[in-house]
């Protein structure tokens, strides 16, 4: 689905890619886990095209990224930290991203109700609290409904009730099909909801494989555990 | 009754010995100027009725008063000049006197006269000729209320209004002249008064002095010629009252002096010139109570003049109040009113407690070095400026008003 | 294309909220308007205006051009991760910003113009067109440094220094290489000069139209000849353009490259 072939990427001096390869399947919810600062939003940032790799190569689909943006058709991204234009509502946002796409906006309604937003949808978002944005910033990455998902720490800063609602919306998409790739730093979120986990060390794949063979080859009880030992 | 008639008679002949009236017309016996010229004796009348004449080359050798009715015509057809006058006391009234010839070797004339005193010429129309009026060797002459228009071509191609040369105690006045190449030409002249005309739209000067002293001009108005008022090579020349107005061009002067001594320029308006007045190697001069406005440059006075005084003068909206080509100066400036001037006067005595600088140091740097220009009204030009007022290195030290007034000079 | 009117669109939307443009409108609009009651023509309005254009639309476009350009960060950082080019996203934010700059001063310069004037001369079109152009130079500048510049307070500084070197410094070098090279014939050099700075050949345009020229004697005389003839007004209106062009294509180039 997602080729990464010795993919190379530094910032000035610092080297945060090094000939990283990696697969990402069909049909999987992909989780890349890596310490701060390991090149995981990097990584997910090459995909996307707002970082510009130094040389590797990557594949999406049959498509080999050059520069060209009609791919991201098919993909639905969730920033780490929300950011919006500061004046617009939500409602101004996804108008205008629907706009910009020219497409429609009947799953977006979909997904406010989903996401219980309906009262916040008129409102300037820089007086919305940052979960609500995080909810916003999710409405945005699936109302086109994309084969592909990229969630960066999605559930970071959600109350327990809309980070379930998250996650249930996440099963929901892989079930109908979807790709998804996913980072998080919670390691039982990982656990609930990834079937392979990329993990990143020191710019490379260290480890690529099911969530159940890493768990089984270091002998932990759980995600957590298992990455921790891996880690030591 | 018949006494009566005698003594009449007699009277008349003594008076005027043989002076008779000869008239000129269609419904006379003589029907051209030539004619009528030819059966004239000294001390007569020409009486000239409303026609055209198509005649040059008229010759006045003897006194005569010629008088024009009703406007009549003399049509020089542009072929070698009009009325030559060699002799005293003729004078010419009341004519249009049109198409003296264009020549590049003889300097045609309208109306010439050649070593000729007590001559007159008045409310006379001159139109599209080489040159108007020429008065040449002569002394004692009039020209007034005369009307002179030329062709206003090229300036090779185009004569001088009124031309003087080697004359003294003439008069010059009320006279309109515009299109000529200049307006008024004098040349080894002395003891002329021009006063009250109106020279505008020449194509050179309005009025052009050259070696000739001890004459005067006021009251007269130079407006919209190519390069203003001329006055150069020349002692006591007194310029008073006159306006120098809306002479401007690359090389325009509202009056450009150069190489005068002990003269006096006084109460003259100047506006809207290039330059309002220019001074070149002029030494004594007194410069008071004149106006300059909306000059590009008031005055621009050379490093070579000397000992000229500038008092009481008005500086007022000049892009440049003085500019001047070196850091010597050997002028005064004193109890002028400059409109930039920023200072204050806390005794009220009218006159600012702070010197005045008026030269700027971007007009000195243009002086020595014309390309600058290009740097005009530049924020950094007008830094420069600033910072030169304020603590000058450049600018002449001693070019300094240590008397500013506080008010306009009424 | 589309996307890109789009992309104007919205930001056309968003700066119309702020208070900047209702500023900068009112500013030109009440100093037209004031120069004018206070008894100028025509002509007097428009050399006063040059003063106020050549000094104020350059330090406006290039400050307030990096600063939005900062501020819109996230804007950009949304549309990217959508299908859009930065192509479509560069030029939207550039034509975003110096179109409405553009009728902003059009507006609040013409308006009182067109009512206390009539007619208009041939010196208030070229006051007009130097305001546009050095509207769209100086923004076409600051996108380049803001582009090229991650910390604000150093690209604010930049096009400060920037702004500084072309309204000041250069005509300060300028009297350097006239003095320096006193010797020379050089009145097509200052021809030359005038076309590398964009503040300069806006000024030196301008002045050509008012009757000032006159006081640059032969200097002036052959400003008047160059720039008066179709060569040379060609050549004016394509060193404008080059001065626009040049820095928006240098800035596309970056922005290209730059990671988000």
């Amino acid at each position: 689905m997602i080729r990464i072939k010795g993919l190379h990427k530094r910032f000035g001096r610092l080297e945060v890619l090094k000939e990283l390869d990696a697969n990402i399947q069909e049909n999987k919810i992909t989780a890349i886990v890596g310490h701060n600062g390991s090149g995981k939003t990097t990584l997910i940032k090459c995909l996307l095209g707002l970082d510009k790799y130094d040389s590797g190569e990557i594949n999406i689909k049959d498509y080999q990224l050059n520069g060209d943006w009609n791919y991201r058709n098919q993909i639905g991204y969730m920033p780490q930290i929300a950011r919006f234009p500061e004046n617009l509502t939500a409602t101004e946002v996804i108008t205008m991203i629907s706009d910009l796409r020219a497409g429609s906006t009947t799953q977006a309604q979909e997904l406010i109700s989903y996401f219980r937003l309906l009262d916040e949808m008129e409102k300037p978002l820089k007086i919305l609290s940052g979960g609500t944005r995080q909810k916003v910033n999710a409405i945005v990455a699936l109302m086109f409904d994309p084969d592909i998902l990229i969630l960066d720490e999605p559930t970071a800063g959600l109350d327990p009730v809309s980070s379930s609602l998250l996650k249930d919306k996440i099963h929901n998409e892989k079930a109908a099909g979807k790709t998804v790739i996913i980072t998080s730093h919670i390691m039982s979120e990982i656990q609930e909801l990834a079937d392979t986990i990329l993990y990143l060390l020191d710019g490379k794949i260290f480890f690529d494989g099911p969530v159940d063979e890493l768990i089984a080859q270091t002998g932990e009880k759980n995600l957590e555990r298992a990455i921790a030992k891996m880690m030591s | 009754m018949l006494a009566l008639r005698v003594i009449v008679i007699i009277m008349l002949m003594s008076s005027g010995l043989w002076a008779n009236l000869v008239q000129v017309g269609s419904a006379h016996s003589q029907t051209t100027i030539s004619g009528g010229l030819e059966v004239t004796e000294p001390g007569d009348t020409l009486l000239v009725h409303s026609g055209t004449y198509q005649e040059s080359g008229l010759k006045i050798p003897h006194q005569l008063t010629l008088i024009g009715r009703g406007k009549p015509i003399i049509d020089g057809n542009l072929s070698g000049e009009i009325i030559t006058i060699t002799a005293d006391d003729v004078s010419i009234e009341g004519f249009v006197l049109r198409g003296s010839g264009l020549s590049h070797l003889d300097e045609n004339a309208a109306v010439r006269f050649e070593e000729s005193q007590g001559g007159r010429i008045s409310k006379n129309i001159f139109e599209d000729n080489f040159f108007a009026v020429y008065i040449s060797q002569s002394e004692n002459c009039i020209i007034e209320n005369n009307i002179i228009k030329g062709l206003a071509e090229t300036e090779s191609r185009s004569g001088n209004g009124i031309h003087l040369w080697y004359c003294k105690d003439i008069t010059i006045r009320g006279n309109y002249i515009s299109g000529h190449r200049d307006g008024i030409y004098l040349e080894f002249v002395e003891q002329c008064v021009v006063a009250q005309n109106h020279s505008t739209k020449n194509l050179r000067y309005g009025l052009h002095f050259m070696f000739s002293n001890h004459n005067e001009y006021n009251n007269n108005q130079f407006d919209n010629n190519g390069a203003g008022v001329a006055v150069m090579y020349s002692r006591h020349v007194d310029m008073e009252n006159n306006v120098f107005a809306d002479n401007w061009g690359s090389a325009a002067y509202g009056l450009l002096l150069k190489d005068i001594y002990d003269s006096r320029i006084t109460d003259n308006q100047f506006t809207r010139n290039t330059v309002g007045l220019y001074s070149e190697a002029c030494n004594r001069i007194q410069v008071e109570g004149n106006n300059f406005a909306n000059n590009g440059w008031a005055i621009k006075i050379m490093a070579n003049s000397m000992d000229n005084v500038f008092t009481h003068n008005n500086f007022l909206a000049n892009t440049f109040d003085i500019a001047t080509n070196s850091r010597q100066n050997f002028n005064a400036f004193n109890q002028n009113y400059w409109n930039r001037y920023r200072g204050y006067d806390l005794d009220k005595d009218g006159i600012g407690d702070v010197p005045f600088r008026p030269v700027k140091l971007f007009s000195l740097l243009t002086e020595k070095n014309e390309p600058a220009l290009m740097l005009m009204r530049s924020i950094f030009v007008e830094i420069l400026d600033l910072a030169e007022s304020y603590l000058p290195i450049l600018t002449p030290a001693t070019l300094i008003d240590e008397e500013p007034l506080m008010r306009v000079n009424q | 294309m589309t996307t890109l009117l789009k992309i104007i669109k919205y930001q056309l939307h968003d700066l119309l909220r702020g208070k900047w443009f209702i500023i900068y409108t009112a500013v030109f609009f009440l100093l037209t308007d004031g120069l004018f009651r206070f008894g100028g023509d025509p002509g007097q309005v428009s050399l006063s205006l040059m003063n106020v254009v050549l000094f104020v639309i350059p330090l406006v476009s290039i400050v307030f051009g990096t600063m939005f350009f900062y501020n819109s960060r996230e804007f950009m950082e949304l549309l990217l991760s959508q299908p859009i080019s930065r192509v479509a996203l560069f030029l939207g934010l550039y034509l975003g910003l110096t179109l409405p700059l553009s009728a902003v001063y059009l507006i609040g310069v013409g308006v009182p113009f067109m009512y206390h004037a009539g007619i208009m001369t041939g010196s208030y079109w070229i006051l007009l067109l130097v305001g546009v152009s050095l509207t769209w130079v100086f923004t076409a500048l600051a996108f380049l440094v803001a582009v090229l510049s991650e910390q604000r307070v150093k690209g604010v500084g930049m096009t400060i220094v920037l702004w500084l070197f072309f309204a000041i410094l250069y005509d300060g070098i300028i009297l350097f290489i006239l003095f320096a090279l006193e010797e020379y014939p050089l009145e097509k050099l200052t021809l030359i000069l005038s076309m590398f700075n964009p503040i300069d050949l806006g000024r030196i345009l301008m002045l050509l139209q008012f009757d000032i020229a006159a006081l640059m004697g032969y200097t002036g005389a052959l400003f008047s000849r160059f720039y008066g003839d179709l060569l040379g007004s060609a050549v004016a209106v394509l060193a404008l353009w080059t001065w626009c062009a040049t820095p928006v294509w240098l800035g596309y180039r970056a922005f290209s490259r730059k990671d988000f």
